[in-house]
């Protein structure tokens, strides 16, 4: 017998009637904080459709065919790297992976050279990873192809923000009117500043935890509320969204030793069970298991850390999709002028 | 603008197109009927909910975005919302009939049928349109046709209107905004 379905059905959560209306005319994608609240609901719905595409038998479409999309990190990604590779073959373009071991790079080459270079090979996206904050606007401003970032220094990685929002409205329904709480090094943290973005956007109330340290109170004058007793609030937050505690700074003088830091701020079993019953775990990884976060809880049904991840690749599906549309109008605007 | 169908024609031209699946597929037997976004989504309700009328008991519902099975993609630009595809229904072995409103270069029809590749092989696929106004670019043709307009200059626009969308059932033949 053949299934029936309702032909109407929507997911949870969508905001298609507002943002139907809308065209996306960004050519890059830079920063959550340059988006309009339209923008963004644009971006999440369409990752709606795009997470359709993975649920087929066959999981490609045709829409970037032709397209020579270039994976440019000069960081180290696993995560970010390979769900833009995966999301750039699932719409048909063409991959180029670009490491900065054993590139040019280490004989010298400057960053805006490289890129250059790269983009005269005829590419139409550059995904750009980057320990300079700001390294993706600067190339934007030199390329012509489509800039996207994957993560710039401390500053921003707008498409964590934007699948940690997709993650959050997927699983609340909306993103508006919940508390969440964004917990560790959030001042060496992009995933952080990216999220406090989406978040207070899409008309959450932010909450950020971790020791005076590594989140000043300077932080309250982008709309958060900064805490420095993470006990306080573990009650109240409908989110709990637990950074990674960055190896490389841990010897640091802003850090705490490590068993400190996981008696003050880890989510612990201890303090998992005094959070609301629905509490949302969430974690951008890679995790430090036992040190942020318990392994248990990672693991368990609170947790949505693996469905931030299968999300992250309909995101930047959606996202490469959206700045390829326009850099074709673009081109078409500069041909018809000629 | 001048109405070519009014709301009588226009659900006496969604009927004949109900009368003639109904004269090739048995009522017992499966069948599929998959609209292509967005006015062909709600003529697929109309000649769905009229064959459940008529007895078939296996109707199974899809929906198509063909946004991005399009070969004029980097020609039109930022263009709409992507909506999600629906198919979850069994595809193999099952006759389809692929619904749209107005059949005019063949374009779309031509990317629906590849995106349908990408979910399966049915048994056979008819195409429904409400309205037939030529120009096609493409060897395409319908099989269920609601309402043959013949060969429309280029320069009009047909707009077929749905209840469901626009608060009434009619066809209307404008000018074209821009080419």
């Amino acid at each position: 017998m053949t299934p029936h379905m309702t032909p109407s059905a929507v997911a949870a959560g969508s905001n298609i009637d507002g943002t139907a209306r809308m065209k996306w005319t960004r050519k890059h994608l830079l920063s959550i904080e340059e988006l309009s609240v339209d923008e963004i609901n644009f971006i999440l719905d369409t990752a709606l459709s795009f997470k359709e595409v993975s649920t087929r038998s066959v999981k490609k479409v045709p829409a970037l065919r032709g397209k020579v999309v270039v994976n440019a990190f000069f960081e180290d990604s696993t995560r970010t790297r390979m769900s833009f590779a995966l999301a750039a073959q699932r719409l048909s373009a063409d991959v180029l992976e670009f490491t900065e071991k054993g590139s040019s790079v280490s004989k010298g080459e400057t960053l805006i050279d490289t890129a250059r270079n790269i983009e005269a090979m005829g590419i139409d996206v550059m995904v750009v990873r980057h320990a300079a904050a700001g390294a993706a606007e600067l190339l934007a401003r030199t390329c012509k192809c489509s800039i996207i970032n994957a993560g710039d220094g401390a500053h921003e990685h707008p498409t964590q923000g934007l699948l940690d929002a997709y993650t959050i409205r997927e699983r609340f329904g909306k993103v508006e009117g919940l508390k969440v709480a964004i917990v560790g090094d959030i001042v060496n943290s992009r995933v952080a500043r990216s999220n406090l973005w989406a978040m207070k956007k899409l008309g959450a109330e932010v909450i950020l935890v971790g020791p005076s340290t590594l989140v000043g109170k300077a932080f309250e004058s982008l709309g958060a509320t900064v805490v420095h007793d993470f006990d306080s609030i573990i009650g109240e937050v409908d989110v709990i969204n637990m950074l990674r505690v960055q190896n490389e700074r841990i010897k640091s003088s802003q850090f705490p030793t490590v068993r400190e830091f996981t008696r003050m701020y880890g989510l612990t079993w201890d303090r998992f069970q005094r959070c609301k019953k629905d509490v949302f775990i969430m974690h951008p990884g890679p995790m430090n298991r036992g040190i942020e976060i318990q392994s248990d809880i990672a693991d368990g049904p609170q947790s949505g850390i693996l469905q931030q991840v299968a999300n992250g690749l309909a995101v930047r599906m959606a996202v490469l999709f959206l700045v390829t549309q326009v850099s074709g109008e673009e081109t078409r605007r500069r041909e018809d002028a000629k | 603008m001048k109405t070519v169908y009014d709301e009588t024609e226009t659900n006496r031209a969604i009927e004949g197109i109900v009368d003639r699946i109904a004269g090739e597929f048995p009522s017992a037997e499966p069948i599929n009927i998959v609209g292509i976004r967005t006015r062909g989504e709600t003529l697929a309700d109309r000649i769905a909910a009229k064959l459940a009328g008529r007895g078939y008991g296996q109707i199974g519902r899809g929906i198509l975005d063909i946004t991005l099975y399009r070969d004029d993609l980097s020609e039109i630009g930022p263009g709409p919302l992507v909506r999600p595809t629906q198919m979850n229904i069994v595809v193999d072995g099952v006759p389809m009939v692929l619904v749209d409103d107005v059949l005019f270069t063949g374009r779309t029809v031509r990317a629906a049928l590849n995106a349908l590749a990408d979910f399966g092989r049915p048994r056979i696929i008819r195409l429904a349109v409400l309205a037939d106004r030529g120009g096609r670019e493409l060897p395409i043709h319908a099989d269920y046709v609601g309402a043959d307009l013949g060969q429309l200059p280029a320069h009009e626009k047909v707009c077929v209107k749905f209840t469901e969308n626009d608060g009434v059932d009619g066809m209307t033949v404008e000018p074209r905004h821009s080419l």
